[in-house]
């Protein structure tokens, strides 16, 4: 008897605890949401700003601040799409950046395989040398990047710059792949051999597979880190390969600033980072801690 | 996971060593190569020795001056930004919703200025900021606080810091998050019986597993803010004055904008050194919490 009252005090007090346990929850939640929601109202205001400027024409921008257009107008977009030297930078920003990608994810491909999974001749060294260089200030191979590409002469082409990035992404990516392919178990490459597979045979047809969401976000991490680069992209290139993001310091040394220009040049650089980053989502931590979360 | 033994595996690598020495280590020797020697134009070089780094190393000089003021500004830049990024980027994570659609909402959202090209994001704070058409600018003007990042250096400084962390913090808390997710429920219940509070709970489980993933954050942001050149160029072009001249504006004023050959050289290399200590430091740090987890995990 005396026990069951005991047992049954317990129960009650445990019972208010708990009410009071999730009353607190609530309001953390809530403190939760509020953190939230101001962060990423802080977040999103720049962008609004450049979208309701880009969809303003420039009278309505000069003349007064307003929270949306007025006059509603796609023209700064149609000009970009219309005139070819603006679109032509997008054209050649996306060619260097995919070159620059397909090439940095098919070095690395092997390199991370050997890595994750021998043991050899100086590959401490070799592995932290590689990060090194994704971490090497990019205006520090400014100048030596110009005179090598100009002496090669592939100055003011695509491959230039596509060359030049892999600097930083093919380390990036060998860093990325080595992390997802550590996470497969060694039995499977031994398996395959025992079935007699060739290695090209089983690398392309079982492992690829295998860590598909490995290249797919070290292909993304290329793509982004090429896409978002100014400094070596600028450098070396002059007219033919100029990538957009260069194209739209132009609007400023213009007589007159053209601000609706700009900001649509600006908005439709997001636009590729928007796209591709609801795929890969769920990887974007582990691509930015280099394949090590 | 135990390695074989393997030096064939050299083969595999090989692909990747010729391509990045090919970029990073014949630029590299050029620029040793201009570090030693002088010009006065017309490609006629002569041999200088190590005048360049003496002249670079002594604060007294016009060019060692002007390098340790360019140094103590990106570092104290740094030093801010990982002072404010860090506590933020965790608070950030914590606030993350637990499950449903609104995770992935606000992972987009968050990810969405990582994405944006870096001349881009100082494009959008330039006009962002701007009193005339901008609204940051307007709002703070007409609050009657005299703002204005062109003319006050502080006020640039200010700019530059509010950018850099829209900008980064989403890479600190995504970092959090991740670390975050890896920890078992079961933690959380046994805290609740043990009627731990809020910031107990934070102490003794929340941070300990983040500790992996917040040192990973701390380098990154250390390293890409010690590098910056993009966002502020475009915002300031590191004036007014030398007010806003981070180590990289200033090579590369030195380098391409007056073609002092010799002198970027010197900057570069001893630049260079700073940041290969770092990432040696980082490596080992990292490469011992790697080691340790996993003799704990054994």
């Amino acid at each position: 008897m005396t026990e069951s009252i005991v047992i049954d005090r317990s129960n009650t007090s445990e019972l208010r605890a708990d009410a009071a346990n999730r009353a607190a929850y609530r309001q953390r939640i809530n403190g939760k949401a509020v953190v939230m929601t101001v962060y990423l109202v802080f977040l999103m205001l720049p962008i609004y700003w450049l979208v309701n400027m880009s969809l303003k024409t420039n009278m309505e921008i000069t003349s007064g601040l307003t929270l949306w257009p007025r006059q509603l107008t796609f023209g700064n977009y149609i000009k970009i799409f219309t005139d070819q030297s603006w679109y032509s930078g997008y054209i050649n920003s996306l060619t260097y950046v995919i070159i620059n990608t397909l090439l940095s994810i098919s070095f690395a491909l092997p390199a991370a395989y050997a890595f994750s999974r021998y043991r050899f001749l100086g590959d401490k060294h070799l592995f932290f040398w590689l990060l090194t260089n994704r971490m090497a200030p990019p205006a520090v191979f400014a100048l030596p990047f110009f005179n090598l590409y100009s002496a090669i002469g592939l100055f003011d082409t695509p491959w230039a710059v596509a060359l030049a990035h892999c600097l930083f992404n093919i380390p990036l990516a060998v860093w990325i792949l080595e992390g997802f392919m550590s996470g497969v178990p060694r039995e499977i490459d031994e398996t395959a051999a025992i079935d007699g597979y060739s290695f090209p045979h089983f690398f392309i047809k079982i492992f690829m597979p295998l860590i598909a969401s490995g290249i797919g976000v070290a292909a993304f991490f290329c793509f982004m880190f090429s896409w978002v680069e100014l400094l070596l992209a600028r450098t070396l290139t002059t007219v033919n390969a100029k990538p957009i993001a260069a194209t739209m310091t132009r609007t400023v040394s213009a007589a007159g600033m053209d601000w609706g220009l700009l900001a649509a040049a600006g908005v439709l650089t997001i636009v590729p980072g928007a796209l591709v980053i609801w795929f890969v989502r769920n990887y974007i931590a582990k691509g930015f801690a280099l394949g090590r979360v | 996971m135990t390695k074989t033994l393997n030096h064939k595996a050299w083969f595999l690598v090989l692909p990747v060593f010729a391509v990045v020495a090919f970029s990073a280590v014949l630029p590299l020797m050029t620029v040793v190569n201009y570090s030693v020697q002088d010009t006065f134009g017309n490609n006629q070089f002569f041999w200088n020795g190590v005048a360049w780094f003496q002249d670079l190393l002594d604060p007294s000089t016009e060019l060692g001056g002007r390098f340790f003021g360019a140094l103590w500004r990106t570092l104290l830049f740094s030093a801010i930004i990982l002072t404010i990024e860090i506590p933020l980027g965790i608070l950030v994570a914590l606030s993350m919703p637990r499950e449903g659609w609104r995770v992935a909402f606000c992972l987009v959202l968050m990810a969405l200025p990582l994405l944006i090209p870096w001349n881009v994001v100082g494009t959008i704070w330039q006009v962002f900021a701007r009193s005339d058409i901008g609204l940051l600018g307007w709002v703070v003007n007409h609050m009657g606080i005299d703002y204005n990042y062109t003319g006050h250096s502080l006020d640039a400084w200010i700019t530059i810091i509010v950018m850099d962390v829209w900008h980064w913090t989403s890479l600190v808390a995504l970092l959090c998050y991740a670390g975050l997710k890896s920890i078992p429920d079961a933690y959380y219940q046994a805290a609740r019986i043990d009627g731990a509070s809020r910031w107990a709970v934070f102490r003794t489980i929340q941070l300990p597993k983040m500790r992996r993933v917040l040192l990973i954050a701390v380098l990154l942001r250390f390293m890409d803010s010690f590098m910056i050149y993009t966002e502020p160029f475009v915002l300031t072009g590191g004036g007014p004055g030398n007010a806003t001249t981070f180590l990289s504006i200033d090579l590369v004023k030195l380098a391409l904008g007056q073609f002092d050959l010799g002198k970027a050289a010197a900057m570069s290399l001893v630049y260079n050194l700073i940041i290969l200590v770092i990432c040696w430091i980082f490596y080992t740090v990292m490469t011992n919490v790697d080691a340790d987890r996993e003799r704990r995990e054994a």
